[in-house]
């Protein structure tokens, strides 16, 4: 990675920085968090784990059923259709956001933390929130010259617990035109 | 009966008991299903081979992530919390692989507030190549009387950093 760059990249525009640090796109899952997703990943992934099918384990160390952790993200997936929408919707918008505003077309995520908070439960009314946490100045990297910027997503339940936190780090570029790696 | 691992059971550089798992095109399409990833890169061959230049569809990320996390459980039981995982992508898993699952202990530690973590390298390689690779911070029972699900509030601190 170097910051020589090949491509000229527009400075960012100011109502991009005044995003950093706000919250964008507050809202709630399409549905309560259900136990039918819940076998389907385990059964999709072989997971045996008894505090996913067994009540009496769920009820001795997690106080009733849970989700497992991993499953932080499905709960604010919005739904393929949905009536009156004509346009699937994007979870990470504020991804795509950036990808528009700073006007480049390309992007990958390079990396993805997640730190489990509270335990997911039947029935909980998970809610999301992202939040632009930084952009980088310009890299050129393999892929191309851009900036790498973090985004967090929040989740919260009914009750305002956090959940859980997923932090995103992307790379939006433009491809090297001139070919050199 | 199922395993309850405790923290006093592990020590660095342990080596966990590897996990080889066929993937077909099911694996795929279940998983991304069952984590509401409509996208059609992960259930559409023609779409991922002609879109996105892949030779095939391929798993998803949070559907790895259900894989990690089963690997990482089915070795301490279910008083095994996870805490935060770390996740870098490196190529794709297509049908016709085999996955294989294996991990080391890089740490052990007991935070301020007395829960019991252990840090893992866990890697997700097809041949010799590591297509995904995730660092995993989970809490373990201290002892016979401890469950690492009972912690609330200022007593649980996935944030908190290791001593590797």
């Amino acid at each position: 990675m170097s910051d020589v760059p090949t491509t000229d990249l527009a400075a960012i525009p100011d109502g991009v920085l005044a995003r950093i640090g706000q919250v964008q796109y507050e809202k709630e899952g399409g549905f309560p968090v259900e136990h039918g997703y819940i076998w389907s990943t385990c059964a999709a992934t072989e997971n045996g784990n008894p505090l996913f099918w067994d009540d009496a384990v769920a009820a001795e160390l997690t106080d009733g059923p849970i989700a497992p952790p991993t499953m932080l993200s499905v709960w604010f997936r919005p739904h393929h259709w949905s009536p009156g929408r004509t346009e699937p919707a994007v979870p990470l918008q504020a991804h795509f956001d950036l990808k528009d505003d700073l006007d480049l077309p390309e992007a990958i995520i390079s990396s993805n933390t997640i730190t489990f908070h509270d335990p997911v439960r039947i029935g909980d009314r998970v809610r999301s929130r992202q939040v632009l946490k930084s952009i980088s100045e310009p890299k050129t990297t393999k892929l191309g010259r851009g900036r790498f910027w973090v985004i967090d997503v929040e989740y919260l339940n009914q009750d305002d617990a956090l959940l859980g936190v997923e932090s995103y780090t992307a790379f939006g570029y433009r491809r090297d035109e001139g070919g050199s790696s | 009966m199922t395993t309850r691992l405790l923290h006093g059971d592990v020590a660095v550089d342990d080596t966990l008991p590897p996990l080889g798992v066929d993937v077909t095109a099911t694996t795929v399409v279940l998983g991304a299903l069952a984590s509401r990833d409509w996208r059609p890169m992960h259930h559409d061959k023609d779409f991922a081979v002609e879109r996105n230049g892949t030779r095939d569809i391929f798993l998803n990320t949070p559907n790895q992530a259900a894989w990690f996390e089963r690997y990482v459980t089915d070795w301490t039981g279910p008083t095994g919390r996870l805490g935060r995982m770390t996740f870098r992508m490196n190529t794709s898993v297509f049908p016709g692989d085999h996955m294989v699952f294996g991990a080391t202990v890089t740490g052990t530690d007991i935070d301020a507030a007395g829960c019991g973590w252990v840090d893992l390298d866990v890697a997700l390689m097809v041949g010799d190549v590591a297509t995904t690779t995730c660092a995993v911070r989970v809490a373990l029972p201290v002892g016979d009387d401890d469950n690492p699900w009972n912690r609330r509030g200022d007593g649980w601190r996935p944030d908190s950093e290791g001593e590797s």
